[in-house]
């Protein structure tokens, strides 16, 4: 503290003057308003009007307003609903390619076309959504406990024990998450054995410092907070005061970031299968459809288009989410950008 | 209304609206607002948070926030109507016109620039930088009374401390000359004793210079010291304006009445004390509830690269709180008076010394007797907006005490809960809300009542009531005090306002830089103080001579 | 200034060893050995095979291999690719390449999303300024590989505005697409950091006061607005760098770029671990390099940092 080594300059110095008051060389009128016109309230009395409202039923409140929120909430509903029940969506067997087919343009029943193994593109998509989001809830799931406790643990405890999960998170924020999930995946003992499980353990292994990171920063927030000292002193715990008072006040940049980074691990997954690296071939999803048709771009694009579209829109939706709910929580915040 | 025989006054507002754009409609800040500020006078807007006094001084300088416009009435400087000006002509006007000082001088420097950086811009923005802009800026920077400032002019803002930043916040302020200063809160944000001088110096040089302000402050009692004219400010309006003096000894307005009768730097002055002070022969006669002795605490601050330094916050204090009393351990910034509170909370762990409660030395303390305490010892802090759990209802928020320590059972709690809330005199239905709904001295109270759900002996008060608008603090100062006759609570109350002091406390702690400099019953300090540092402070109280 | 500057240096040390450890122990210790992985699962002679084990001191405790690669790494003897070719002179020709390419694309997101960013936080709320943010969203939700290929496509094949892919030589005009690719996601955010930045700072109270000062809204704009939002910015932009090289893996593979990402995909799809290890490792010095640049930078632009 650089202001501590500062000599004030105020400090010792004697007081030299009696203050007596001015009187002004003008005359002043003296005015005082008729009572009737700011008649006097009773000091700082309860409003006892309308209805009594947490934090959360406040952003709830602002957010089902927001455009925004409205189009993104609809549009993971239809993905989810797409995702668990594919039957729902379309009647046509992903599976069943016929060559003669091989990328003919939409026909009824058939509104995208075919790709280039004479597969129904829509249909492919609509069967691709499931592994995609999988994806994205499960790692999502991972990193926030994982990285949530962790920096929980590290904000709240602080010391070595900070100081050592601090450079652990350096240590992998130093490999970017597609290079890392890159490098993994390509081990034999990845490789060997692909599959969704494979790409959610991977992705959470290199996603969860940035969610460490800011459950940190939001608990040692709410850390501090004078309500935390005074539980202390009501006789809770550490580690109670620390799940009943500071994680429920840590949650909401968590929340966001979360949201948000659905999206991201979404993306990273369909990355790392057009690159051959993420989900095995046999498992039909919007990146393994998206790398197939790479190799046809010049004759059919819109094979590529359809699948990238139906990937695009989810992610949208999910960072439109994420936005949303950042606005309605905290409108000043900027937390994870 | 000034008579025609009089000069032009350089500041006149008439009738003044401001309304604001809010997502819930349109709020009018100010309505109806009339003053005038002769040339070289001092004007002083005293109110409440919340009563527009802030407001009406920034449409004077064009600086409304960006969803605020005047909606009626006129602002007319030097005889120009400049409500309605284009932002070109504020920028004419403002620094060698109407100049300003800001209320934190924590927030108010940009952090990235140097100190005399920041002065350089506004000398040359008002082309008064002339030839040799370094000396003048030395010499500006010299006129406020910053000491050294050759080298001050090449250091940050945040290598300054508080006092000293308000010194060049005041330098920029005054740099070009203004014919008007508003001066919005100048001084809350620091100790009295800085306050003070910063304040006899800004007197010194508006005076020289010529300068009329327009002085915006939440304390009657600054405000009648340091201006020729009060204008009393309520809910937007103004409700008693007149000369300073006259408006002190003889208020009008029943609102002016009420500020006069719970301003604590003016109660100070009358003597104006509670009822317990008549119980005081009994307050000595009774053991000791807390006993301090030789208490230590000493912090080791990082430096980097291992490197560490020791610094002693609380340096060898000893003092007893004999049973049903109240003691104030006042002090100012960087005392370590609140490093005491927290030690005898035991949320710190003292580094020498004891603290005896009740006969019981309370650092030996087993897990389950430290429980035990707890429930005999409660804190009440500070800050109305972090003391409550956002995410608790108030009755989770009341209950949580009677919960840890497994008391009663739903329907009981449930009943303590609306009792609790009875005792603070708040509301019943006030338990199905939460603490965002509520202003701080509501929040306060339920604090409060949190403190007594586990019926406590001692209750330590960190600051209690210093974030607090003065009437919401008599208030909340009247109700611990009513339960303190009620209940026989024995009070620590650690407060930087030793006006507040002489209306709660029975015996008073006077710290410095750790060390306990004086102590005494409230009247031996307040009528007879032995150290120079304690009469310094009670001399900086604001309105010390004018009752 | 320097003891900050040695002082964040000093830190970085754990911040490599640790990366390049990381990377060294998930690629040799975990199952699967990495000498059938060398000759593509093929059974090859007891010989050859203790021969390899030699040449990448697997016949040596994990921490003795650890250090011999820390040491070749430091020294860059990054060893024979399969084909034969020193590690080192790949890496000379391709990096250049990227370099370029990062640069171009840093350049691309720093100017447009700071240009863009500043014009929506200095309106926000006005038209402009809810387009701009409803795009930019769209931008970071399309993968990078899709862009690629719909800009190749329309602007390379479709258009002809542009060759759709880069030739050996990799000249700064060919690379002006792929760097528009690489870029295009950063710059979303750049800009979305800058506008809260902006906004953030409007409302501070040293601007209400340079104002008061009579300060022209131009130079408030400049001097105090710009100045301080640009701080989180350039922090962005720094540590982006070097998530550019990582991206540029799927870039450079779109574009056929000669670049790192190509070589290192390659490696991979090869099978070929020690490039890989050798070359992840470069590119783990070039992440810390340029975290300690952001760190000074950091503090160039804030003085309250130094003395932290």
């Amino acid at each position: 503290m650089p202001e501590n080594q500062n000599q004030n300059p105020e400090a010792g110095l004697p007081i030299s003057k009696i203050r007596a008051g001015k009187v002004s060389k003008y005359t002043i009128p003296h005015f005082v308003a008729p009572l009737d016109e700011t008649p006097l309230q009773g000091v700082d009395a309860v409003k006892e009007t309308g209805k009594p409202l947490s934090m959360w039923a406040e952003a709830w409140r602002s957010l089902r307003k927001r455009p925004l929120f409205i189009i993104s909430a609809l549009l993971i509903i239809v993905v989810i609903a797409i995702a668990t029940i594919p039957g729902l969506f379309t009647s046509v067997d992903p599976t069943s390619c016929y060559l003669e087919f091989s990328n003919e343009g939409p026909s009824s029943g058939h509104p995208m076309g075919y790709n280039f193994q004479g597969c129904d593109v829509y249909a492919r998509a609509i069967h691709g959504t499931r592994a995609s989001l999988m994806v994205g809830i499960f790692t999502t799931i991972f990193v926030v406990l994982i990285g949530g406790t962790i920096g929980a643990l590290a904000g709240f405890y602080g010391g070595w024990l900070d100081t050592i999960l601090a450079r652990l998170g350096d240590i992998f924020f130093a490999l970017p998450m597609v290079l890392g999930a890159i490098i993994v995946m390509q081990l034999p003992a990845f490789r060997d054995n692909k599959s969704v499980w494979t790409v959610i353990v991977t992705l959470a292994i290199f996603g969860w410092p940035q969610v460490a990171r800011i459950t940190r920063g939001a608990v040692l927030e709410a850390r501090d907070a004078d309500f935390v000292k005074a539980s202390r002193a009501l006789g809770l715990s550490r580690g109670k005061s620390l799940l009943k008072h500071v994680i429920p006040n840590a949650m909401a940049p968590v929340i966001v970031v979360a949201t948000v980074n659905l999206g991201v691990y979404i993306v990273a997954e369909a990355t790392l299968s057009f690159l051959g690296l993420g989900l095995p071939f046999e498992v039909m999803s919007w990146g393994n459809d998206i790398s197939s048709a790479q190799s046809q771009l010049r004759n059919n694009p819109m094979m590529l288009m359809w699948p990238a579209l139906f990937l695009s829109v989810t992610v949208l939706s999910f960072i439109m989410l994420g936005d949303a709910v950042r606005d309605a929580l905290d409108p000043k915040s900027r937390k994870g950008n | 209304m000034v008579q025609n025989s009089e000069p032009k006054p350089l500041l006149e507002i008439k009738d003044l609206a401001i309304t604001f754009s809010t997502p819930d409609g349109p709020v009018n800040a100010v309505r109806n607002a009339n003053l005038t500020v002769m040339p070289g006078e001092t004007v002083a807007i005293v109110g409440e948070s919340g009563s527009g006094k802030s407001t009406t001084a920034l449409a004077a300088i064009g600086l409304l926030p960006s969803n605020g416009e005047v909606s009626a009435g006129q602002i007319l400087f030097d005889g120009e109507d400049i409500s309605k000006a284009s932002e070109k002509r504020f920028v004419e006007l403002r620094g060698n016109h109407i100049g300003m000082v800001p209320q934190d001088p924590m927030s108010n420097l940009n952090p990235v620039w140097k100190i005399g950086f920041q002065v350089k811009e506004t000398l040359k923005a008002n082309g008064l930088a002339g030839s040799n802009p370094k000396q003048r800026v030395a010499q500006v920077l010299a006129d406020a009374g910053l000491p050294d400032p050759e080298t001050r002019m090449n250091q940050y803002p945040h290598e300054f401390s508080g006092g000293m930043r308000q010194r060049a916040l005041i330098a920029i302020g005054l740099a070009c000359r203004p014919r008007l200063l508003i001066a919005d809160e100048p001084t809350s944000a620091l100790d009295v004793t800085v306050q003070q001088q910063i304040l006899d110096h800004l007197d010194t040089m508006t005076s020289e210079l010529g300068t009329a302000v327009l002085l915006i402050t939440h304390d009657l009692g600054l405000a009648a010291e340091r201006a020729e004219k009060v204008i009393v400010m309520y809910k937007g309006q103004v409700v008693e304006s007149g000369p300073a003096l006259e408006l002190l000894r003889n208020p009008q307005h029943p609102y002016t009445k009420r500020l006069i009768n719970s301003a604590p730097s003016l109660a100070a002055q009358r003597g104006d004390k509670h009822e317990m002070a008549v119980d005081e022969v009994v307050a000595e006669k009774s053991e000791p509830l807390l006993k301090i002795s030789n208490l230590t605490k000493v912090f080791d601050i990082r430096k980097g690269f291992g490197r560490k330094e020791k610094f002693t916050a609380v340096d060898k204090v000893s003092f007893e709180i004999p049973k049903g009393t109240t003691t104030a351990v006042v002090g100012e910034s960087g005392s370590g008076k609140s490093t005491i509170a927290q030690m005898v909370l035991n949320l710190l762990d003292a580094t020498s010394g004891d603290i005896v409660f009740d006969g019981q030395a309370i650092g030996k303390l087993s897990e389950r007797e430290l429980f035990k305490y707890r429930r005999r010892v409660q804190p009440i802090f500070q800050d109305p907006y972090g003391s409550l759990d956002p995410m608790y209802s108030i009755y989770r928020t009341i209950e949580e005490p009677l919960r840890i320590h497994g008391i009663g059972n739903q329907a009981s709690r449930e009943k303590k809960v609306k009792e609790l809330l009875g005792q603070v005199s708040m509301p019943a239905s006030t338990m199905h809300r939460f603490p965002n709904e509520l202003s701080g001295g509501q929040r306060q109270r339920i604090a409060i009542a949190r403190a007594l759900a586990l019926q406590p002996e001692m209750i330590v008060c960190d600051e209690a009531v210093s974030a607090l608008d003065v009437l919401v603090q008599a208030q909340v100062l009247e109700l611990l005090d009513e339960l303190q006759r009620e209940l026989g609570l024995t009070y620590l109350f650690i407060t930087h306002d030793l006006a507040v002091v002489r209306q709660i406390a029975d015996n008073v702690c006077v710290m410095e830089h750790g060390k306990l400099v004086e102590q005494g019953t409230v009247d031996e300090i307040f009528e007879n103080a032995k150290s120079d540092y304690t009469r310094n402070l009670l001399s900086a109280i604001p309105g010390a001579s004018l009752i | 200034m320097l003891a900050f500057t040695l002082k964040r240096f000093l830190q970085l040390i754990p911040v490599f060893i640790g990366a390049t450890l990381l990377v060294y122990f998930l690629v040799f210790a975990t199952p699967g050995d990495p000498i059938s992985a060398l000759s593509g699962g093929k059974p090859m002679t007891p010989a050859v095979e203790s021969a390899l084990r030699a040449q990448y001191n697997l016949d040596q405790p994990f921490w003795v291999q650890y250090g011999l690669y820390l040491k070749n790494l430091v020294t860059l003897d990054l060893g024979m690719s399969f084909s034969g070719q020193e590690v080192r002179d790949l890496l000379a020709r391709a990096f250049p390449v990227t370099a370029r390419l990062a640069v171009m694309a840093l350049a691309i997101e720093a100017v447009f999303g700071i240009f863009f960013g500043v014009i929506a936080g200095m309106r926000k709320g006005k038209a402009f300024d809810s387009t701009v943010l409803i795009l930019s969203l769209i931008v970071i939700a399309i993968p990078t590989f899709v862009l690629g290929f719909v800009l190749q496509f329309v602007v390379g094949v479709k258009l002809e505005w542009a060759k759709p892919t880069v030739s050996g030589g990799a000249t700064w005009g060919e690379l002006i697409l792929p760097a528009v690719v690489l870029g295009l996601v950063s710059f979303a955010y750049v800009l979305r950091l800058t506008r809260t930045s902006i906004i953030e700072n409007k409302q501070a109270d040293y601007v209400r006061t340079a104002t008061a000062k009579g300060l022209s809204r131009g130079r408030v704009i400049n001097v105090h607005i710009l100045r301080n939002s640009l701080i989180p910015v350039v922090t962005f932009l720094g540590a982006d760098l070097g998530s550019l090289m990582g991206g540029a893996i799927v870039t450079e593979g779109i574009f056929n770029v000669p670049g790192v990402g190509n070589l290192l995909y390659r490696a991979i799809l090869k099978g070929e671990t020690p490039t890989v290890v050798a070359v992840v490792g470069v590119l783990v010095i070039v992440f810390v390099l340029a975290n300690l640049i952001v760190d000074m930078l950091y503090a160039l632009l804030d003085p309250r940092i130094r003395y932290a």
